[in-house]
């Protein structure tokens, strides 16, 4: 499979469907590894990483640990694709900006990405539509096992899967999910919800990790604690307490708007496709926040016109790289937007 | 200038504002005479935090200073390089530095210091041998680096040998 086959579909993760599509937009279970007997990254020479990616990609091609799994060395790769790969979150910013001997493992459904050489040596993924996060963890703990038969991890009886930074230390597990809360924004009651996410020991970022802005009401929430606990006791509170929770105040904030503020609302959704339907000219951001305003129309049955899994698959497309592996070529940023407005009137029936 | 306290020649560092008989009375004490007159005297809550923080401070400092210079025979790093970059240099960094260390994990994983979860099927061979792999491969670094290239290829040959082992 070759990069560009991805870029004429939206992956797995974006395609919409899944429990509680209307608010959770994707799960993400990831563990951290690192190989025994190597220094962590920081402490490896430009030789010794470049063994370990060997060794773990030979590792993962031969394991058969998902369906049509292709690697990409990113290191070789050029900045647009690694900028795809960071798009479709099959790769991180930090994974896609730094340098030496690197890659990813990715299966052609791309619901499996196997990051060589991030923070720890592998960082393996398992994406799901909605709230999927037990699923996920059964994929994610057989690839584990079935890589553990080639690779020995470095572990310790007490501090379990050794990695380079102690916040991911014991079973290096990180779950995420994608949260689309464009009510609570509009209420002014999200800061209340980081407030409690805070509180309930969880990380709340942007929509590309750490470090990254929060388009389009988009949020990525993950558990932090990693030591001390099961993984079967990290899943089931996140999974049954702490998301089903944020989910009822969104869902709350959508009933209040409905209830008390309809006009303003059905302004602000059907002005937002009136631009997006219409626009010439128009940027990656503001795409991102009409967009969003467009997905809670649909989801309040205000807008019936447009599907969500249209609203859902242009969020990718709309993006820098995208635009541009699509039309096969590099463009500048002006010339992305007047694309990017064609594109989005084409397919959201505009004028 | 400073006031001086009503009843005496120190600085005045307590002043209240009373409402008596609908008259507005102010005073000016010290803190001595404010302890007489009975006048509670809480240090403010941004003093408070300060010290609180402070503390805090201090704390890691000294753990800095103590563990500083505790390097990894292994890899190399240093506690203070650790603290400096939040990244270990390899897995035998948790055993190196695993007094300060243990305080660090416990606030950054709700109080967790020992790991409860899954365990490897075969658990990546024993210590032992991954310690030595990870002593081999830094010395085969640094043998690379001298350009003794006779010693790495023993090193390389050793290392082969307990990977196969």
């Amino acid at each position: 499979m070759k990069l560009i086959d991805l870029t004429s579909r939206a992956g797995e993760w974006l395609r919409g469907g899944g429990p509680m599509q209307e608010v959770v937009i994707s799960s993400r279970v990831r563990l951290a590894r690192n190989l025994a007997g190597y220094p962590f990254l920081s402490r490896c020479s430009s030789v010794q990483r470049k063994e370990i990616a060997e060794r773990i990609r030979d590792a993962l091609l031969a394991a058969d640990v998902a369906a049509d799994l292709f690697y990409v060395d990113v290191e070789a790769a050029s900045r647009l694709d690694r900028q795809l790969l960071v798009e479709r979150h099959l790769i991180s910013r930090q994974h896609a900006e730094t340098t030496g001997a690197r890659g990813v493992g990715i299966s052609g459904s791309e619901t499996v990405a196997v990051m060589v050489n991030e923070e720890d040596h592998l960082r393996i993924q398992v994406l799901r539509s909605g709230l999927e996060l037990a699923d996920s963890y059964g994929e994610i703990d057989r690839i584990d096992d079935a890589l553990e038969r080639r690779l020995d991890f470095a572990f310790s009886p007490r501090f379990g899967y050794l990695t380079a930074c102690p916040t991911n230390v014991g079973t290096g597990v990180r779950l995420s999910v994608m949260l689309h809360l464009p009510a609570l924004r509009m209420t002014g009651e999200i800061e209340k919800v980081f407030r409690a996410a805070r509180d309930m020991r969880l990380a709340i970022r942007g929509l590309y990790g750490e470090g990254t802005e929060a388009h389009g009401d988009f949020y990525q929430v993950s558990n932090q604690t990693t030591l001390g606990r099961t993984e079967e006791a990290i899943i089931t509170d996140f999974r049954d307490q702490i998301v089903p929770q944020i989910i009822e105040y969104e869902h709350q904030a959508r009933r209040s708007l409905l209830a008390n503020k309809l006009s303003a609302v059905d302004d602000r959704v059907f002005r937002a496709l009136g631009i997006l339907r219409s626009a010439r000219l128009i940027g990656s951001e503001e795409t991102m926040a009409l967009l969003s305003h467009v997905r809670l129309g649909v989801n309040l049955g205000r807008i019936r016109d447009v599907q969500l899994q249209a609203v859902n698959e242009l969020f990718l497309l709309a993006q820098p790289a995208h635009l541009q592996k699509i039309h096969g070529r590099e463009m500048s940023a002006d010339q992305r937007s007047a694309v990017r407005a064609e594109m989005l009137r084409r397919r959201l029936g505009g004028v | 200038m400073k006031r001086k306290c009503d009843h005496c020649d120190r600085p005045a560092t307590v002043h209240l504002t009373e409402i008596a008989h609908g008259k507005k009375i102010e005073k000016h004490l010290c803190e001595a005479c404010a302890a007489k007159e009975g006048v509670p005297i809480q240090p403010p809550i941004s003093q408070l935090l300060e010290d609180f923080v402070a503390q805090a401070q201090q704390a890691q400092q000294a753990q800095t200073r103590q563990f500083g210079e505790l390097a990894c025979p292994h890899c190399g790093i240093s506690f203070l390089e650790f603290r400096q970059s939040g990244l270990l240099g390899c897995a035998y960094d948790y055993e190196v530095f695993q007094e300060p260390l243990t305080p660090l994990l416990q606030r950054a994983q709700e109080g967790g210091s020992q790991h409860v979860g899954k365990l490897p099927r075969r658990a990546g061979g024993d210590q032992q041998r991954q310690n030595e792999l990870l002593q081999l491969r830094a010395a085969l670094k640094e043998a690379v680096l001298q350009e003794q290239y006779e010693r790495a290829a023993q090193l390389r040959d050793r290392i082969k040998e307990l990977e196969h082992a």
